[in-house]
């Protein structure tokens, strides 16, 4: 790290500390992919996660995923909260018994010194009732600030993980609020550099939060979003059916993914109509129900496939 | 003799699991340990953060052999009995049994079957993987390579290491020799995550213990608290402070360290602006840090103390810095959710409770509010306060559920509630309301005694439980979920302690037909009474908890309409006093006497012997005596009962002993004259009846 010029530096640069991060994880064997390509709201509803931490076979990815939660706009006025954010995401199947030093050492691979710091691991267990998943782990807390989640997935989207997988989840903004010594995050600097060539996490990200904040909150169509809702369950449950090939005792599945990406839609949605709090709170745990069936079917045809581990055995 | 040290590496157990887990250990291999014969002299569990351990000492090195005697078939007993008691008892020939001689039921042959002890270190071998295997952790998990494989080990968290040896002090103990899930037991543990990361080897629990110290582990939990509490009230008395002390965090942040290090930091006094429970609440839930008062006025100070983990390489500079700037960034969200909700009115919040479902069969919080402000209405005259204001303060009290503060801190309900209404300007007792109707919340808690907190507090209770028993949700067995008998005993303690004359059953059954599914009347008449029994219950449980004699809640509920909670109390306080005098336990002994005596002629007769007794037929001068005091003490104690002066009824009671002891010493009551013999009769049933003045005796145990 010492060789790096001080504009990549993590704790001079926003995108310094993601590709410090990528780096370390890649170097470990990790496949780096990019973002998916569909509003989620946590890194963990990419199906690098969801589906391939279900099934046998060995996974190791890392990943940033933008993560949107509408209710969370603050119309840019919050120093630390957002309606989008970077999550640095790291899921490990199955769990390596060092996954904790591996953890402590990607932290010193962006500047936080296990000597120097407080660095702790509190319970926090997991949950997503619209996933249908679970786990047990920590907060990882840094001198008293939460900078990850560890977890290890005991079940997700309804199927038990055999084996289990660890799930490292870092938000990087607050991460890097941190190692750059600011409080509010839009004065982060996001590429390392200073004086005219600066350019803030503000400059980038401020109008959009003012702007989606509108929309979350006031603008957003809600007759729309409740047809999208229900076209995206309606699409997902026709995939779901129309995958399933072969007999009743060599059951296979076609179309796993693309069903899942309706499941992601319909919970992205259900978040933004939330969020517009058109939603009343009986009605709220009907269609988080909704949403945990569609996961569960899209498990279900997930270990039905060939990268959910079909052909290692009967099923 | 020897001893056994056993140590579970894993990664971080949660803080709040530790101590329990401890214990189990414990209290799982002691048991083992009798159960296989093996008496301990002493036993003693640790948890920190990554590990358990257990040093049992005193443990014999072999269990003792065992001689059993097995009784087997009688001689010249059927062939296949004798082969199969050979079978069974391993014998090779009857050679080796022995007979035992019975001249009545004659001879048998009996197996002397010698069982020798197994050595301490294969017992352990067996059970402590066993333990391990069955641990009850609230919670657990499978991890890692094997966790694919059915029968995978589940633990709180990934254990890693487990070091189970045993021996004798002077010698090399043995390992003990057994593996979990390809975890093998051995003698190497691990020291600090951060500052003593190497291997340690370990042979017994004495230098196990002093190795960890030097590895920056220290073991015991208590002296963990005990170095927090210390430092934290050194550090912050250095500076002319106190510290606010609080031992459920105490416990939590040892649980969170092996090897704690104490600091101070600060905030800026800016905060100060904002409540100091909600500061509070800021720091220690969020943070797990310690908050500062002065010293004299008990105010806190901008100050807070923090546990970490290690002795940093700069002094603890960054770590203090960096919990400044989270507490700084806590801080300022609590003030900013302040400052917003004071913004808002509490009434302006009320329309979002119109969405909110209380229980989907008793409507919308909106409705549960509007019915509270009805009862508190009702009930405010009966306790003195103002209607008005018992109305305003049942109409805000609930707001506060919505504000910013209370989402983030549920446990500030009420409290910041008063804190808006008075921000806004109401009256001091409606503010205070908004607060105090949640008491008490259990039996310590303190009552609240301003009329309009009474008035609300009991109106939210008595909503609650007329509700759950107007859809018919009672508790049952150890099944509670909406804490009705938390409810319960809080409506008689709010009535007992503010001394409150409410009669309940007009009060509920007007209460039980505001509910949307309204009922008919019959069943409103019997939830009514079944509510009542409940109270009933509620109080002999209090009873009971105080050393009183709840058997005679029973004898005072059993008379016609006790609804008067007060007046239950006093009766039978008036009574317990009574029954503590020899007048009270004699005429106890007769009044049950009289009351046997009808119940078996009554029920050998068919009929009930409840009328009046023709004076005519008064044979002996002792029935006499005993009709004419009967009139006397009846219309003595219902004088004294119309004034509520219970002590004076019993008193006047109390005159009966003298005359229904001398009736039963000279009255036969079974005359051969059957019309004497009905009229004495009638006349024991006016004894029972004379003593229902006061309460049914029969209900009363000796």
């Amino acid at each position: 790290m010492d060789s790096l010029p001080a504009h990549m530096r993590p704790e001079h640069s926003f995108q310094g500390l993601i590709l410090a991060l990528q780096r370390y994880w890649a170097d470990y064997g990790c496949v780096i992919l990019q973002p998916y390509d569909m509003e989620v709201g946590a890194g963990t509803f990419h199906p690098a996660t969801t589906l391939r931490a279900l099934g046998p076979k060995r996974w190791n990815a890392a990943y940033v995923q933008p993560s949107r939660r509408p209710k969370d706009g603050r119309y840019g006025e919050n120093p630390n909260r957002l309606q989008h954010y970077y999550q640095f995401q790291v899921i490990l199947k199955p769990s390596p018994s060092d996954i904790q030093e591996l953890y402590l050492k990607s932290l010193a691979a962006i500047g936080i010194d296990s000597h120097l710091h407080d660095i702790r691991f509190v319970e926090d267990d997991w949950e997503s009732p619209t996933l249908g998943a679970w786990g047990l782990g920590w907060e990882c807390w840094c001198d008293g600030m939460e900078v990850s989640q560890f977890t290890y997935f005991q079940q997700v989207a309804g199927v038990e993980c055999a084996p289990v997988a660890g799930e490292l989840t870092y938000g990087l903004e607050r991460l890097a609020m941190y190692v750059q010594g600011v409080d509010r995050v839009y004065d982060l600097n996001f590429n390392g550099r200073d004086g005219a060539e600066r350019v803030s996490y503000g400059d980038v990200f401020l109008q959009a939060e003012q702007e989606y904040s509108r929309h979350n909150f006031e603008y957003s169509d809600a007759d729309m979003l409740f047809k999208q809702f229900a076209m995206a369950e309606e699409a997902c449950k026709k995939y779901l059916e129309a995958g399933w090939k072969g007999g009743s005792n060599c059951k296979e599945h076609l179309l796993a993914l693309p069903a899942y990406d309706q499941c992601i839609k319909a919970s992205h949605v259900f978040n933004l109509l939330d969020a517009r709090g058109v939603i009343s709170v009986t009605e709220r745990q009907s269609y988080i129900m909704r949403v945990r069936e569609l996961a569960k079917a899209c498990g279900e045809a997930w270990v039905h496939t060939e990268a959910g581990g079909a052909a290692d055995g009967p099923t | 003799m020897p001893d056994l040290l056993l140590e579970l590496f894993s990664e971080e157990i949660p803080a709040r699991m530790q101590a329990k887990a401890a214990d189990d250990l414990r209290r799982m291999v002691t048991d083992r340990l009798v159960a296989e014969g093996l008496v301990y002299e002493g036993a003693k569990a640790f948890a920190t953060p990554r590990r358990l351990a257990l040093t049992v000492h005193g443990i014999p090195a072999r269990q003792p052999d065992l001689k059993e005697e097995r009784k087997g078939p009688r001689v010249g007993g059927p062939a296949a009995a004798i082969a199969g008691f050979l079978k069974a008892t391993g014998l090779a020939s009857l050679d080796q049994a022995t007979i035992q001689r019975d001249p009545k039921k004659g001879d048998f042959y009996v197996a002397l079957i010698e069982k020798p002890g197994r050595g301490t270190l294969d017992v352990l071998a067996d059970i402590l993987p066993v333990i391990i295997r069955t641990f009850p952790w609230p919670k657990s998990m499978r991890w890692g390579e094997r966790s694919a494989r059915p029968g995978a080990l589940q633990w709180v968290r990934p254990l890693h290491a487990i070091v189970a040896s045993f021996g004798l002090e002077t010698e090399q103990p043995d390992i003990v020799n057994f593996a979990v899930d390809g975890i093998a037991a051995g003698q190497t543990t691990f020291g600090h995550r951060f500052m003593a990361p190497v291997p340690i080897s370990v042979r017994r629990f004495e230098d196990y213990e002093a190795k960890l110290l030097d590895a920056k582990v220290v073991l015991d939990a208590e002296r963990r608290k005990d170095a927090i509490l210390t430092d934290a009230r050194q550090l912050a008395f250095a500076q002319g402070y106190d510290l606010v002390e609080d031992p459920g965090l105490l416990d939590e942040v040892a649980g969170l360290v092996e090897w704690p290090v104490v600091a101070m930091g600060s905030f800026e006094q800016d905060f100060l602006s904002i409540p100091p429970e909600v500061i509070r609440a800021t720091i220690r839930n969020n943070m797990k840090c310690f908050v500062v008062s002065e010293s004299n006025t008990a105010k806190l100070t901008n100050k807070f103390i923090l546990t970490a983990n290690i002795e940093a390489s700069d002094g603890g500079k960054a770590i203090v810095a960096g919990n400044e700037r989270v507490i700084r960034a806590r801080l300022s969200d609590a003030k900013f959710f302040y400052e917003s909700d004071l913004k808002l009115k509490l009434e302006d919040r009320l329309p979002k409770f119109d969405n909110i479902v209380f229980h989907e069969k008793l409507g919308t919080q909106a409705e549960r509010i509007r019915r509270i402000e009805r009862l508190a209405a009702e009930i405010a005259p009966l306790v003195g306060a103002d209607v008005e204001k018992a109305k305003r303060a049942a109409h805000l009290a609930k707001a506060d559920l919505l504000t910013d503060v209370v989402g983030e801190f549920p446990e500030l309900q009420g409290l910041m509630g008063k804190y808006y209404a008075l921000a806004q300007g109401e009256d001091a007792s409606v503010g205070a309301a908004s607060e105090e109707h949640y008491k008490p919340q259990g039996p310590t808690d303190r009552v609240p005694s301003d009329p309009v907190s009474v008035a609300v507090a009991l109106a939210d209770k008595i909503d609650t439980l007329v509700g759950f028993w107007a859809i018919d949700e009672k508790p049952t067995g150890s099944k509670d979920p909406y804490a009705l008998r938390r409810a319960a005993l809080g409506v008689i303690r709010l009535i007992v302690e503010n001394k409150i004359r409410l009669n309940l059953i007009p009060l509920v059954a007007r209460h039980i037909a505001t509910f949307v599914n309204a009922q008919a009347s019959t069943d409103i008449d019997r939830k009514c009474i079944d509510l009542l029994a409940f109270f009933a219950d509620r109080l002999k449980v209090q009873l009971r908890e105080q050393g009183a004699r709840y058997d005679l809640v029973d004898a005072v509920f059993a008379l016609e309409s006790q609804d008067d909670l007060l007046t239950v109390v006093r009766r039978v306080e008036a009574l317990g006093r009574f029954l503590d005098t020899d007048d009270g336990k004699n005429l106890l002994a007769g009044t049950k006497r009289a009351a046997n005596i009808l119940r078996i002629e009554e029920k050998k007769d068919g009929k009930a012997y409840d009328g009046m007794p023709d004076v005519s037929l008064y044979r002996l001068v002792e029935e006499k005596a005993l009709a004419k005091a009967i009139g006397q003490v009846k219309a003595e104690a219902s004088t004294a009962l119309a004034k509520e002066d219970f002590a004076g009824g019993m008193s006047a009671i109390a005159k009966l002993r003298p005359v229904v002891d001398a009736f039963f010493d000279r009255v036969k009551v079974n005359d051969d004259d059957s019309k004497v013999r009905e009229n004495r009769l009638k006349l024991l049933n006016e004894i029972r009846d004379a003593t229902r003045a006061v309460a049914d005796f029969s209900k009363i145990q000796d």
